[in-house]
């Protein structure tokens, strides 16, 4: 067992509000700068750059969650994070299946889909910055059909999050955890939320310089979303460190 | 109308934009989703909302709406502020809510489109 640092939640140059400076290298040398372990990879309703981040990031031996954040009807952000990218594929197919609207790209920016060298290889050209037509029990259910995490995103935020979307935090949505982000503390987001679920924090990072700005460290054997959910549920020995 | 005769006739605070408001208000739209808003606006809409983060600007661009009026006294976020002036989408606010002042953009323009 050893002490795992995890970013779960970052974006790449494929989401409209990402910085065209996310590239999957420049992602992973900061990653390996602020001495990351784990990113998840969560661009907004589309999968398509986890190939090549999980690529560039190889070389510096930090493990890749394929990932994405789903935006519900209710336009409420929330994470799915996979061991296998084929599950974050199958994921973004029900999404794209729900997803209206084409970009603009001079509205909402670029969706870039690169390789692992930063390479334009298409512009994605799907409405990613709008909202699927799944409610956000219906999002839930899907990423766990496909065995992969789900966390609410930024709750102590007031835009797409559960929390400021809704008000509450809905009983019976069965989130593996919800995510706050670094402006508010640990401590501050216990008092103020009481949260029914485990917390994780990470930086939402939509510029290179983001990137590990929030995380969270997990005590588990390797970084896979089974020793993950583990150490959220407290057992066989993993943990959460604070 | 113009969105200067209505800011007048209703008081609302105008915080950006302030060369915008010769543009004609065609109509109101009164949502918080912003999918919503993107699905059923049409040009020269009045929104009134209660999000202030940034994407509501980006919105009102897109549709090509008249402006945006936020309700219950609630503050634009600085980044929401910044990007408004430079799209040149007027950003007005209320302490009125939403449904109060829906009703009062409605008694003076009616359900014109």
């Amino acid at each position: 067992m050893k002490t795992m640092k995890a970013d779960l939640h970052i974006h790449t140059c494929l989401s409209p509000c990402g910085d065209l400076g996310m590239s999957p290298r420049g992602i992973a040398e900061k990653a390996k700068i602020e001495e990351i372990d784990i990113l998840g990879i969560c661009d907004h309703n589309s999968s398509e750059n986890i190939p090549a981040l999980i690529k560039a990031a190889q070389k510096y031996e930090i493990v890749v969650l394929p990932g994405m954040e789903v935006t519900s009807q209710e336009e409420v952000h929330i994470l799915a994070l996979f061991d296998e990218p084929d599950s974050a594929y199958k994921l973004q197919e029900i999404i794209y299946a729900h997803l209206p609207g084409e970009n603009d790209e001079d509205t909402f920016g670029m969706q870039v889909v690169v390789n692992a060298e930063g390479e334009v290889l298409s512009f994605n050209n799907r409405l990613l910055i709008g909202a699927s037509t799944l409610p956000v029990e219906e999002v839930v259910k899907t990423i766990h059909a496909l065995k992969g995490l789900a966390i609410a995103s930024h709750i102590d935020r007031e835009g797409f999050s559960l929390i400021g979307q809704l008000g509450f935090i809905p009983e019976g949505l069965d989130l593996d955890a919800l995510e706050i982000s670094p402006a508010i503390s640990y401590e501050e987001a216990m008092l103020r939320f009481s949260p029914p679920y485990p917390l994780t924090c990470a930086s939402d990072a939509h510029f290179v310089e983001d990137i590990g700005k929030g995380y969270t460290s997990f005590y588990i054997k390797e970084g896979t979303t089974e020793e993950i959910k583990k150490a959220l549920m407290n057992a066989d020995g993993r943990k959460i460190i604070h | 109308m113009t969105l200067k005769k209505v800011a007048e006739k209703l008081g609302l605070n105008v915080m950006t934009a302030q060369d915008m408001l010769e543009t004609e208000v065609t109509s109101g739209y009164t949502s918080d989703l912003l999918s919503d808003v993107m699905a059923n606006t049409k040009q020269g809409n009045l929104w009134i909302t209660l999000q202030i983060h940034q994407n509501i600007v980006a919105v009102a661009k897109l549709k090509e709406l008249s402006g945006i009026i936020i309700v219950n006294n609630r503050k634009p976020e600085g980044d929401t502020m910044k990007k408004a002036e430079e799209e040149k989408i007027p950003l007005l606010t209320t302490a009125d809510s939403a449904f109060v002042i829906s009703g009062k953009l409605y008694r003076i323009i009616g359900p014109q489109e």
